[in-house]
């Protein structure tokens, strides 16, 4: 049973991630990551992390996901780039041998580490079944991991303002920089209306 | 067949080795984005997988901080673009080069 949901969930992985790669549609690649990330999620429910899978699916499918498809919107999808035309001479067979090269060495050491990764479980850190899961995980976090956890609300806070401050206009008032955004989306509609 | 930690390993590799052929080949902004993303995933995967076999809790906390930077990554990043495409039209990545001198 979990060999076939392992092998199934690994075609949805590799077929939406090679998707993402290969559509030419920004749109199409933002679709494609939602599969790759839902069978990412099967996994984590696959290996008992009832919590992280869950996150998974709200965080990165409802909200990254989505602010993707948002700014895809935002700036129009007519910037769907030529596959065909190659700046760079040479840059493309040069990546896939870079990323086949990673792949081969991480391959190498998988297989060299004979009978699978070898360490030390740390102390008191059982991750539980699938329905404890959550709770030790918030034990966990709010106990030992407390610095840790107000770290990441300062991060966001500043990932916060710093997107405000990008996308304010640097030069004229509030109610120009309101105007021209408007403008801005109203062009893209006409734009999507023109295509459609 | 038995899926073992090794399986798991693997398929994060060959995620991994898309992720970033991907963020080298494509020259949209949006699209290195997602690369970006399917290569945190691929790291995700490993951390979970041998967390579950050291039966250790800090794969699962390494993958919830993860997923924060990710999402804060994503927002300046995404505001960056925006901010970029204000001033010049057309998503290229190779069209960036005011730092260049």
């Amino acid at each position: 049973m979990e060999t076939i949901v392992f092998l199934i969930s690994a075609v949805v992985i590799l077929s939406g991630s090679l998707g993402v790669i290969f559509s030419k549609n920004p749109v199409h690649s933002a679709l494609f990551m939602v599969q790759t990330l839902f069978g990412v999620a099967v996994l984590f429910v696959l290996l008992e992390a009832t919590f992280l899978a869950a996150i998974q699916v709200i965080v990165y499918a409802g909200a990254i996901v989505i602010l993707f498809v948002f700014v895809i919107t935002l700036l129009g999808v007519d910037s769907a780039e030529d596959l065909k035309v190659e700046p760079i001479s040479g840059q493309r067979p040069l990546a896939v041998v870079l990323g086949a090269s990673i792949f081969g060495i991480i391959l190498t050491v998988l297989i060299a580490a004979v009978g699978g990764p070898t360490g030390a479980q740390e102390a008191n850190t059982s991750i539980g079944d699938a329905v404890d899961n959550t709770r030790i995980l918030g034990e966990t976090l709010f106990s030992k991991h407390v610095f840790s956890v107000e770290l990441t609300a300062l991060l966001l806070t500043v990932a916060v303002v710093g997107a405000v401050v990008l996308s304010t206009r640097p030069k004229g008032s509030l109610i120009s920089t309101l105007g021209g955004s408007r403008d801005d989306a109203s062009e893209d509609d006409t734009e999507e209306k023109g295509r459609e | 067949m038995i899926i073992t930690t090794t399986w798991y390993l693997s398929l994060a590799a060959v995620l991994f080795s898309i992720g970033t052929t991907g963020l080298l080949v494509r020259r949209n902004p949006l699209i290195m984005f997602m690369c970006i993303e399917l290569m945190l995933n691929a790291v995700n995967i490993t951390f979970v997988s041998i967390g579950s076999h050291l039966n250790d809790l800090g794969g699962q906390l390494a993958v919830f901080f993860v997923l924060v930077v990710a999402a804060a990554e994503v927002v300046v990043g995404l505001a960056l673009v925006v901010a970029i495409m204000r001033r010049q039209s057309g998503t290229n990545a190779d069209d960036l080069k005011i730092l260049g001198g």
